[in-house]
């Protein structure tokens, strides 16, 4: 699917705010497949490190796809790698759970799990979208996503319904994550300007939420009720984590202006 | 002990001592099944996981074999170690591909091991404790971007020159999970060339780093066929087996003939003062390989010897606690496994 | 004239159990085995078996069974397992000749 299918819509502002979703969606996607990356070689089988690796490459497939469609509704004549390594922690509009450190294996699946279950059914209502683009993206990484989030519920099964230990850890984990949830279901700075187009976020939550309450049930764990929730990923504001994510991913890139690799 | 399909009948234990307990048979039908066995090997046969085999062929098959798949679990470590700092996002995808397949080759071969009646997690031990060893080039440091083209270029192209033989070991298991990695291999080689190709064609920095990386991997990667024929204690009787098909020397010299013309593309001089075509023997002639420093990092005093194996000895031990989760809740849900696994 | 594989229990195996897996390369071909893997149990399995055997769209159907429930002949049993099928060559085409001329037979 190439960039130049979509259908820009008219107007500078909503030009911009459609650059903008894309980004969101775009560095979602990134930030996750760098922090997968990460389990590589320290996973607790080998075939699970195959597995982390698997959802690492769709989810950066996924990135790449929407980063260059978003360069190109901004007309800047940035690629998809300007737009990853040369921008800094404030232009990044990803939400704050995907940024987060790994923790152990349940804390990575809990935010499997959210984020995966999340990406679902975000890319379930952008199969009808307007844009040509977003709808031919949408129509591949469902399938993605639906073997990411069926990956998370086997685990969260698992770890949830194992031994004491591990039901604890899976339990600690959720209640780890759970404050990152709210930001996912906001409705993001200029989504309202782009009917048809985007997916509002908020009306995803029911199905969201039936999915997550079933699994969380078989699992024999409960919803966390936290007492704080984060906010402001989309629009620019990050955790400490993502000033030490972004310098190790961009360096090298940074190091070498202009050189092409 | 869990053992595979093709596993033989008599007890197995784990590890290398599998063979040693490896069929005992009636002292009456013993010659004869030699003399099978022996019929098979001489007409290129394959020996199959039941078949009756010397016992020092099976101890051997199982060294080889759980070396061979240590070293492609050990090997994702330096590579690995560049995913997160790829100078590209199709770089980074492709690493990321490519580390998963070594992964996969790790698999494939443990999976042939187990048909000689051993268990992974007893050869993971062996592992673990040092007692099994894996290729001496992964105990070297990746220090630039310009290392995931070496290796690719040098490391899996060695890799690939020692294996090609290997898919006519007469093992079957061996030489079926052989052919699987050598196709996914030549991925690895050409991803390995390009990156060196486009380094050394780009801004100086990254002609130095690439000069870099391939003076750092070159020797090395000739020890990877292992020590002169006539200092190898193996290479005999696994030629006489037709476990191994080639000599360790024959093989680096082919591996050395095939990379001179590969560098001079690359623009990148191979460091060896020594290395001149020699029209009599129609081959390159090239330097002393200096087998000291192989022995030495084999022993243990390489540079990431012990950060490699502490590595894997962790993802190892923390991932213990899922692995007894999924364990203890495949007993609780027993009878339901058969639908979830479709569901 | 079967003998199990696995003559061992699993409650003496250490780590998760074997799982053979087979592959139906696409249809029209039958499964076939490509190695084994190991997994806690059978849902697991089958996800293990796609990212580590169809990583480049190999498959289009995969099996996975354990290992300790796959019977095999003996060996030693070979010769009057296998060899009857042995004389029956007019089972196989090339039994039979073909006439110069004559093609998609
Ligand atoms: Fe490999
Ligand atoms: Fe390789």
């Amino acid at each position: 699917m190439s960039a130049s299918t979509t259908a820009v819509p008219a107007g500078d502002l909503v030009r911009t705010a459609f650059a903008g979703y894309l980004l969101g969606l775009a560095d979602d996607s990134l930030i996750l497949a760098q922090r997968l990356g990460e389990w590589v070689t320290r996973a607790p089988q080998i075939e699970e490190d195959i597995a982390l690796a698997n959802i690492a490459l769709d989810l950066l497939g996924q990135a790449r796809t929407l980063l260059a469609c978003a360069g190109k509704v901004e007309g800047l004549g940035r690629d998809e790698d300007d737009l990853a390594f040369l921008r800094d922690e404030r232009e990044f509009r990803n939400v704050q759970l995907v940024e987060i450190p790994n923790g152990d294996f349940a804390v990575t699946m809990a935010r499997q799990l959210i984020f995966s279950g999340y990406q679902y059914e975000l890319y379930r209502a952008l199969l009808t979208s307007t844009d040509p683009m977003l709808a031919g993206l949408a129509a591949k990484a469902v399938k993605e996503v639906a073997y990411h989030r069926d990956h998370a519920v086997q685990w969260v099964r698992r770890l949830g319904d194992g031994t004491d230990e591990s039901h604890t850890r899976m339990q600690t984990g959720l209640d780890h994550t759970w404050p990152y949830v709210e930001e996912l279901f906001e409705r993001a700075p200029g989504v309202a300007a782009l009917p048809r187009i985007a997916a509002d976020p908020a009306s995803l939550r029911p199905a969201w939420d039936s999915f997550i309450g079933t699994v969380i049930a078989e699992a024999t764990l409960t919803i966390p009720q936290p007492t704080w929730r984060a906010r402001g990923g989309r629009a620019g504001y990050h955790t400490e984590y993502l000033g030490h994510l972004l310098p190790e991913m961009q360096y090298l890139h940074r190091a070498h202006p202009g050189a092409s690799w | 002990m869990h053992r595979g399909v093709d596993a033989p009948r008599t007890p197995a234990v784990g590890g290398s001592a599998a063979a040693e307990q490896a069929p005992a048979k009636p002292p009456d039908t013993g010659a004869h099944l030699q003399q099978r066995f022996d019929a098979l090997i001489a007409d290129d046969e394959r020996i199959e996981p039941r078949d009756w085999m010397p016992t020092g062929y099976r101890k051997t098959l199982i060294r080889q074999i759980a070396q061979h798949a240590h070293s492609e679990i050990i090997g994702m470590q330096p590579e690995g170690n560049w995913i997160t700092r790829a100078p590209s996002l199709r770089r980074k995808a492709i690493l990321i591909a490519k580390v998963q397949d070594e992964a996969g080759h790790g698999l494939y071969l443990y999976s042939a091991a187990e048909t000689l009646g051993v268990d992974r997690e007893d050869l993971l031990d062996l592992l673990h404790e040092g007692k099994q060893k894996y290729s001496s080039i992964f105990n070297y440091p990746t220090l630039s971007w310009a290392d995931m083209g070496a290796i690719g270029w040098l490391v899996d192209g060695a890799a690939i020159m020692n294996q090609v033989p290997l898919c006519r070991c007469s093992y079957g298991p061996y030489g079926r999970a052989m052919v699987r990695v050598c196709k996914e291999e030549s991925f690895h080689q050409r991803q390995g060339f390009d990156i060196l190709h486009t380094l050394s064609h780009g801004t100086p920095a990254q002609q130095a780093m690439a000069q870099d990386a391939v003076d750092r991997f070159w020797w090395p990667s000739l020890m990877m066929f292992g020590p002169p024929d006539e200092r190898s204690a193996h290479t005999a009787q696994s030629t006489a087996w037709g476990i191994k098909r080639l000599g360790n020397d024959e093989l680096r010299q082919r591996f050395v003939d095939i990379c001179v013309p590969q560098a001079r593309a690359l623009d990148i001089t191979l460091p060896d003062p020594d290395l001149r075509w020699n029209e009599n023997r129609g081959h390159y002639d090239f330097g002393a390989v200096d087998w000291a420093e192989l022995t030495r990092v084999i022993k243990g005093d390489g540079p990431c010897n012990e950060q490699r194996i502490q590595r894997r000895r962790s993802a190892h031990e923390e991932g213990a606690w899922v692995r007894e989760a999924a364990d203890a809740y495949a007993r609780k849900h027993h009878n339901s496994s058969a639908a979830e696994a479709l569901a | 004239m079967t003998i199990p594989p696995g003559t061992t229990t699993a409650t003496a195996r250490r780590g998760w159990p074997l799982w053979e897996v087979f592959v139906r390369a696409r249809r029209g071909l039958s499964h076939q085995h490509l190695g084994s893997l190991h997994a806690p149990d059978a849902a697991m399995a089958l996800r293990n078996a796609r990212d580590v055997y169809t990583r480049r769209g190999e498959g289009v159907s995969i099996w996975v069974v354990p290992s300790a429930a796959i019977s095999a002949s003996s060996p030693d049993e070979k010769d009057s397992f296998f060899e009857p099928a042995m004389d029956k060559a007019y089972r196989h085409p090339s039994f039979y000749d073909v006439p110069d001329g004559v093609s998609h037979l």
